[in-house]
């Protein structure tokens, strides 16, 4: 097992690697002049240094007087001990301002996965087991509204709704006007307050893959030799289905949900840009939208070692509860 | 094979379909068959194909263009004309002079100071004072200088010019009658005293400065230098009657007001000529005045009344507001105006309003539904080429093939695909690049993205494929290898290709328009159903222009959602495991 772990580990560091490489050689393609306009911007600010001294700094830091193998080397360095650099957009070190985001995203990420969970695998096995029914047509439909509604789309309706015509929520932004008043109980519930539209739009727009998969994996279980068994030993519906089949789809959505696990820290970009959340992903947003390469390079990579990591835990998970896959 | 294939899971299927049936039925038509039986997978072909008529017929036979401006005139009450009471002085420049502005500034000083005469720029200009506000600037030029010895004056002509005796003895008569000016040949002079010299300066004619405004009362009349500069005089000496170039005038004079009319006497008929006032009314378009319409004005003015009734060349009567700011009218009045036609709610013209730029939403709509399914289709088309290509490969030969393919796949994978397309968005704004490359940019960046996830399943179904009895017998005929894969092997994988490919045609069509949302897909003036939502960004769009917003929003819901129907009755048709 430990084995399988270390190779897994060894050969997603040579992946990341190499999407590193390929995240830093386009962030290069792009335009010189964005770094000239930095540094111009920068040279303008009351105080600062000349637009040449910018310019030669920002190269320099950034590694950009180099070619790009040189210069991808030079980033590693920096990276592997942890510093990615100044970001330009919010002129404090990347890996501060990420730390400031971070926790909102995770809360925003973590409840809305929470729920997701609590709705879409009783909803799921509810459609496979009265498979055809009208149940599950209600129940399909529904996830699939959810698969195709664009979230931006969505989240317009709902702030149209509860915000323009009934008025129950702030538009933007994650605190009231009055919050500095309030006690710190009074903050707590300000600032869900201001979560719920944003959970409400992650959780119908992203409720329905693990609908389906839970349905399909039901509708699996149930046709399997082991369910025929158990409804032939005698056994009443309710332990078929509560006993012997939950315990079964289990085992993948398990694996599944292991696997997006690291996701939740990857913050729901277009969601909280439309919310104006304060997380990873609108920073990351705004970085990329001016320009920001310090900080956008760090928030690609962070996004692939998100991903990397969510395929390791599920693999990992899968052989820990398969045991057949530990054999091969 | 692909029959043989397909029979066999009939057979060892426990499914309910009926048997009988399943027999006579070709595969082919088995899938049909079992895919019509599914509700939803019926409703999405059929809003496919709705969407598809809609955007591809519809666009052609719509009578409005994609780009199309629609314009509305409308009555708005626009700023006609300003009145003022003059408080500035007015420059008149005699003919083929200039007095400049620098100049302009040094005189109000000097007329401040009671100075007779300035410098600007090297050049001397005396003022005379003619009347109340009311100078003429002259350049002197002399002609002679006198010394006076002993009660005989010494005449010494300045260079080119003769002081002949005629003058002398003007000069002398004036002189003696205490005045500081004669005339002579009909040109002024001037005796301007030098300490004990005394200069005779003849009188350069540069600029009348005064406040009052001489408003003539036919269009095409020209009030000249001279006729202005005798005008006033004769205001201001009260002389009922002049001569100006051979022309006889008359005024009449309002001496309380302090404005008078001007007749031209022609032939023994008096002609009104002009009527000089302190107010000043202009138009804003330049446009002439006549002398009725200014009293009309003035008159509404001075009783305090905010609107007058003025009738235009055609007498037809025109209401005209009147706007008063300090010391300042504004006269108003609704005026034609050609406007775009933003935001008309739906009507039977535009049956679902105008867009922000007054284009005809729905023809947008239909455009923009061209674009987004092109761009689906096209990407697609090439993520599948890619897949089933590199997926084929690694699955067929394994080994270190498919390990390294295997890799850069999941090297593609674990690229951060949103965050790229808005980098590159950006990259794509910065650069300016034409929307339309913009677009085929865009359907690449969207395929080299998306291929790894075909390229995976294409490698699983093959991996599994390839272990059977015919890839034995291909082997055995020694049919080459590339025949093998994609005419022996491919073709097996083509149910879930269909499926996949389905699923990620609408997953496509939400990427574009979310990107498309953002501003950073498609651009302006093409439409997409995500640039049309766009105008939300503006909250009051979003409140007051529902119109704009959520049709578009339906059809990105509607087609996604049909792709999705399509592609999980597929699914289920072409895999009748799944059913009990």
């Amino acid at each position: 097992m430990r084995k399988f772990i270390l190779r897994r580990l060894a050969i997603s560091v040579v992946i990341l690697f190499f999407v590193a490489l390929i995240i830093y050689t386009i962030m290069r393609c792009m335009p010189s002049s964005f770094v000239e306009n930095m540094a111009r911007e920068k040279a303008s600010l009351p105080g600062g240094k000349s637009y040449r001294e910018w310019l030669d700094q920002l190269n320099q830091s950034y590694g950009l007087d180099k070619g790009i193998a040189a210069g991808f080397v030079h980033w590693l360095k920096q990276a592997v001990r942890g510093n990615f650099g100044d970001s330009w957009a919010f002129n404090v070190p990347v890996t501060q301002k990420f730390k400031t985001v971070i926790m909102d995203s995770f809360v925003l990420g973590g409840t809305s996965f929470l729920l997701q969970i609590i709705i879409a695998i009783p909803l799921g096995i509810l459609a496979a087991r009265k498979q055809y029914s009208k149940t599950d047509y209600a129940i399909s439909v529904f996830a699939l509204i959810g698969i195709s509604l664009p979230s931006f789309f969505f989240a317009t309706i709902l702030k149209y709704v509860f915000s323009i015509k009934l008025g129950w929520f702030d538009l933007f932004g994650m605190i009231g006007r009055m919050y500095e008043q309030l006690s710190p109980f009074g903050k707590f519930l300000d600032r869900a307050h201001h979560l719920i539209l944003p959970v409400i739009t992650l959780v119908i727009v992203n409720v329905g893959s693990l609908m389906r998969y839970t349905r399909t994996n039901m509708l699996e279980v149930l046709n399997s030799d082991y369910i025929r068994t158990a409804r032939a030993k005698g056994l009443s519906e309710k332990r078929v289905i509560n006993y012997h089949a939950f315990r079964n789809t289990l085992i993948p959505i398990v694996t599944i949900i292991g696997g997006t696990l690291p996701s939740l820290f990857a913050g729901a970009m277009i969601t909280e840009t439309l919310f104006q959340i304060e997380g990873i992903g609108y920073t990351s947003y705004q970085a990329m939208t001016t320009g920001d390469i310090p900080f956008s390079m760090f928030y690609m990579v962070f996004m692939a070692i998100l991903t990397l990591l969510g395929n390791l835990i599920a693999d990992v998970l899968y052989a820990v509860v398969d045991p057949r896959v530990r054999v091969n | 094979m692909t029959k043989k294939d397909k029979d066999k899971h009939v057979s060892t299927s426990v499914a309910l379909d009926d048997e009988q049936r399943v027999r006579v039925l070709s595969p082919g038509m088995l899938v049909v068959k079992r895919f019509f039986r599914n509700r939803l997978a019926v409703i999405g072909l059929i809003i496919l194909v709705t969407m598809f008529v809609f955007s591809f017929i519809g666009g052609l036979l719509a009578p409005i263009g994609e780009t199309q401006v629609f314009k509305i005139y409308e009555k708005i009450e626009k700023d006609y004309a300003g009145v003022a009471i003059s408080s500035e002085f007015q420059y008149i420049d005699a003919e083929g002079e200039t007095f400049p502005s620098v100049a302009k500034a040094q005189l109000i000083l000097a007329i401040n100071k009671g100075e007779e005469s300035f410098v600007s720029r090297d050049v001397t200009y005396s003022l005379i004072n003619e009347g109340k506000d009311f100078y003429r600037i002259v350049q002197f030029e002399d002609v002679a200088s006198v010394v006076s010895l002993k009660g005989i004056d010494r005449f010494t002509p300045a260079e080119g010019e003769t002081f002949s005796r005629d003058m002398e003895e003007v000069y002398l008569e004036a002189t003696e009658a205490g005045e500081t000016s004669f005339e002579f040949d009909d040109v002024d002079y001037y005796i301007v005293q030098n300490g004990k010299n005394k200069t005779v300066s003849r009188a350069k004619e540069i600029s009348l400065v005064s406040m009052m405004v001489f408003n003539p009362y036919t269009a095409d009349t020209v009030l000249d230098y001279d006729f202005r500069y005798n005008a006033e005089k004769a205001m201001n000496d009260n002389i009922k009657s002049f001569e100006v170039n051979g022309v006889n005038y008359e005024m009449e004079l309002d001496e309380e007001d302090f404005k008078a009319v001007f007749y031209r006497l022609e032939g023994g008929s008096k002609v009104e000529y002009a009527l000089v006032s302190n107010v000043n009314i202009n138009t804003v378009d330049k446009e002439f005045l006549t002398i009725d319409y200014k009293e009309a004005a003035i008159s509404a003015i001075e009783n305090g009344d905010t609107s007058f009734v003025f009738p235009d060349n055609n007498g037809e009567d025109v209401e005209y507001t009147i706007v008063r700011k300090n010391n300042q009218y504004t006269i108003r009045k609704y005026t034609e105006t050609e406007l775009i036609n933003v935001y008309e709610a739906p009507s039977k013209k535009h049956l679902l309003g105008t867009d922000g730029n007054g284009m005809d939403i729905l023809t947008r709509l239909m455009y923009g539904g061209r674009i987004s399914l092109i761009i689906g289709f096209v990407v697609v088309v090439i993520e599948t080429l890619i897949g089933i290509i590199l997926g084929g490969i690694a699955g067929y030969f394994g080994g270190w093939v498919d390990n390294l393919i295997m890799r850069i796949v999941d090297i593609v994978y674990c690229i951060p695909s949103m965050p790229l397309y808005i980098i590159l968005g950006s990259i794509m704004d910065f650069l300016k690049i034409d929307p339309q490359i913009r677009i085929f940019m865009l359907m690449i960046i969207l395929a080299l993205l998306g291929w790894p996830s075909i390229a995976r399943m294409v490698r699983g179904q093959i991996l599994s494929l390839r272990e059977q009895e015919f890839m034995t017998a291909t082997e055995a005929l020694g049919i080459r290898v590339s025949r093998r894969i994609f005419k022996h092997l491919i073709p097996n994988v083509i149910p879930q290709l269909t499926v996949i490919a389905t699923m990620n045609l609408g997953s496509i069509i939400l990427t574009e328009a979310t990107l498309s949302y953002l501003g950073l897909g498609v651009k302006f003036p093409f439409a997409s159903w995500g640039n049309i939502i766009n105008a939300v960004n503006n909250i009051y769009v979003m409140t007051n222009y529902w119109f704009v917003w959520i049709p578009a929003g339906l059809c990105i819901l509607i087609t996604v959602l049909g792709f999705n129907f399509v592609g999980d009755g597929l699914r289920d048709a072409f895999d009748p495991k799944m059913k009990r």
